[in-house]
């Protein structure tokens, strides 16, 4: 990508590779070529199998035709009066919006005062957010468990929003390696304009790390509305505060659902997770390198 | 640096003819400093303690207790541990169960990606099109993508034994089968590789093009360009790929209990989801956080499950102190190739 450092020896005439070398390198290329587009196609066909089932009738999704004769438009209509779909997602909109912000919210400051800030132990307590980060949350989930419990809040969301209103591990670590790259001067420069510390965070780096926190958001956003394990303990027990994926996955048993209806609902849960992507492709991208090649 | 808090250093170097309004002052920024300190970090402050280090000390005292919720948890001693490693045939099951997901899916996870990624990389064309193709069934709740899987491969009239009779190939029994439903879940998680397949593309891509150059010059082959230029410049990279993978598979519940409970609802007909069904075939796809979930929330042993997720910290422990304690060189590497 930057290649700017590269002295360009682009001035001497590049003469033309002989003819062998050059089929080679075309043959190659067709090769390369036609196993992504094969590797493509064995990657669509889940979608495209998904997608055919959901619109067959039940009869045909039991029987091992592929094409939908006729298609069931209906269905889609059907898998709403089936189960309460529009409450599980209301759920999960109230889990994914609320323990969003509060990831926003409460890890920017954290992240901003283990890159910027001098102080003993910041690299102590940086190295415990790592830890945070690679332990399972099964290591801690039973006391947790109890302790929800005894305050009478298991059947409900609460024990998987609040937790995230007093940092994420994830998002304070993506979070400080981007306020690292920010350039020294461009702080200064608030500071000596008198601009206070808490000024110079909400002001100059929120403003330079927006990226990074779109890719956070996003990230966060994602993870809750896929979240399975923490909703299956607190909500599982209690149907009026199942979120989608909870729903989803006791579908079929839950009404006697036929397959037909298990992939449009499936479908409609794949759904907005793929929109968002299309509308954020760049950011997606440019926050998963960074978890990457950060890290 | 102005920004470091080392007022009281400072304070007991001044000479003595500093006055004493000059040190208090210094006193009162150093003090403000650390106040601000102690503003930002008190969200993660709280909740490090009140949901990591308090559960952490918790579990391992609850794992000597039994405790089952009811009545309050009494101590008797290693009595888990003794049942854990000497009598419970199950823990070996789950154990032997994850390590063959880490053993045989994360590689496989790992290779499939660096493959499309190289395949990209030199790709000359839609490559923003392939890119998308590839990434999107990460994309796709895993939920979601099970449910899709368990559909596509039942052996009935799912698709793909369909195709597969078709070519004259008998397809295997895939989730109904104890030998096939870890590698049903395998081919799962290689749909679902996109993130990796992201990292290893934009690491090949930043390698530096001069050494690609002089490789070339020095006669190298495809082959050996590869060897000496590539996997040295994106190694680190790998290297993060094969953790989280460990770390991924020390966790992995949501596809296993997911496939397990649609698997054999659809085997028994009566599409009865139930805690008999984790495991489904035949624990085959028991693993290592299934069995704590099921001894855990379905039969609420809370102290066993504690004992259970106590041999998981020490594992885990070990696997993060070895990543932590070798972070300074691919962090490193991971700075110079951006």
């Amino acid at each position: 990508m930057t290649t700017v450092d590269t002295p360009a020896p682009a001035t001497f005439v590049r003469r033309k590779p002989p003819a062998r070398v050059r089929r080679r390198r075309f043959l190659l290329s067709v090769a390369n070529h036609s196993l992504l587009i094969a590797a493509s196609v064995a990657f669509l066909l889940p979608f495209f199998f998904i997608v055919m089932t959901s619109l067959m009738t039940n009869d045909q999704a039991l029987s091992p035709k592929i094409w939908p004769h006729p298609f069931a438009w209906h269905n889609y209509v059907d898998v709403f009066t089936k189960a309460p779909l529009w409450r599980w997602t209301l759920n999960t909109l109230l889990y994914s919006t609320l323990a969003t912000l509060g990831v926003l919210v409460s890890s920017i400051p954290v992240a901003y005062a283990l890159a910027r800030l001098r102080w003993r132990g910041s690299q102590i307590a940086f190295m415990l957010v790592l830890i945070a980060l690679m332990l399972p949350p099964q290591v801690t989930v039973v006391p947790l468990y109890v302790m929800w419990a005894k305050l009478g809040l298991v059947g409900t969301l609460w024990p998987v929003i609040i937790p995230n209103w007093l940092g994420d591990a994830f998002s304070i670590f993506l979070l400080r390696q981007f306020f690292l790259t920010i350039p020294e001067e461009y702080l200064d420069a608030a500071r000596v304009d008198g601009c206070g510390e808490l000024r110079v965070l909400f002001t100059v780096v929120v403003r330079l790390a927006k990226p990074a926190i779109a890719a956070v958001a996003l990230f966060s956003f994602l993870y809750t509305f896929n979240d399975f394990f923490l909703p299956l303990l607190y909500v599982g027990e209690n149907s009026n505060n199942w979120v989608l994926s909870i729903g989803l996955s006791e579908f079929r048993s839950l009404h006697q659902v036929e397959w037909n209806l298990t992939m449009a609902a499936t479908l409609l849960v794949m759904a907005p997770v793929i929109i968002l992507f299309f509308l954020a492709q760049k950011a997606f991208v440019e926050g998963v390198t960074l978890t990457g090649v950060k890290g | 640096m102005s920004l470091s808090s080392a007022g009281d250093a400072g304070a007991l170097v001044a000479p003595a003819s500093v006055s004493l309004d000059r040190t208090k002052t210094r006193r009162r920024a150093a003090w403000r400093r650390r106040r601000l300190v102690l503003l930002l970090m008190s969200p993660w402050i709280i909740g490090f303690s009140v949901f990591f280090g308090y559960p952490l000390a918790m579990s391992v005292y609850l794992s000597f207790t039994h405790y089952d919720l009811l009545s309050p948890p009494r101590w008797i001693g290693f009595a888990n541990y003794h049942y854990l490693f000497n009598v419970d045939p199950q823990v070996w099951t789950a154990v032997k169960n994850t390590l063959w997901f880490i053993a045989i899916a994360v590689p496989l996870q790992v290779l499939f990606a660096f493959g499309i990624a190289l395949m990209l990389a030199r790709a000359r064309r839609g490559v923003g099109v392939f890119r998308t193709i590839f990434y999107l069934p990460a994309l796709a709740p895993p939920v979601a993508a099970t449910l899709g899987f368990v559909y596509i491969l039942n052996p009935a009239t799912g698709p793909v034994n369909t195709i597969l009779g078709h070519l004259g190939i008998e397809g295997p029994l895939w989730f109904q089968d104890p030998a096939w439903s870890k590698p049903s879940l395998t081919l799962l998680a290689m749909w679902g590789v996109g993130n990796t397949m992201i990292i290893f593309l934009a690491a090949i891509l930043d390698a530096p093009r001069q050494l690609y150059e002089s490789a070339e010059l020095d006669g190298a082959g495809p082959l050996q360009r590869m060897r000496w230029v590539t996997l040295p410049s994106i190694s680190p990279v790998i290297l993060f790929a094969v953790i989280l993978g460990v770390i991924g598979g020390l966790q992995y519940f949501t596809q296993a209990y997911v496939a397990a409970g649609v698997a054999a609802g659809q085997a028994s007909q009566a599409a009865d989801v139930s805690a008999v069904n984790l495991g489904y075939p035949l624990d085959s796809t028991l693993f290592y956080p299934v069995l704590l979930y099921e001894h855990g929330f379905t039969d609420f042993q809370m102290g066993y499950a504690s004992a259970l997720a106590v041999l998981l910290l020490g594992v885990s422990f070990a696997v993060t102190l070895v990543i932590v304690v070798n972070s300074r060189k691919w962090v490193h590497y991971g700075g110079m190739a951006r």
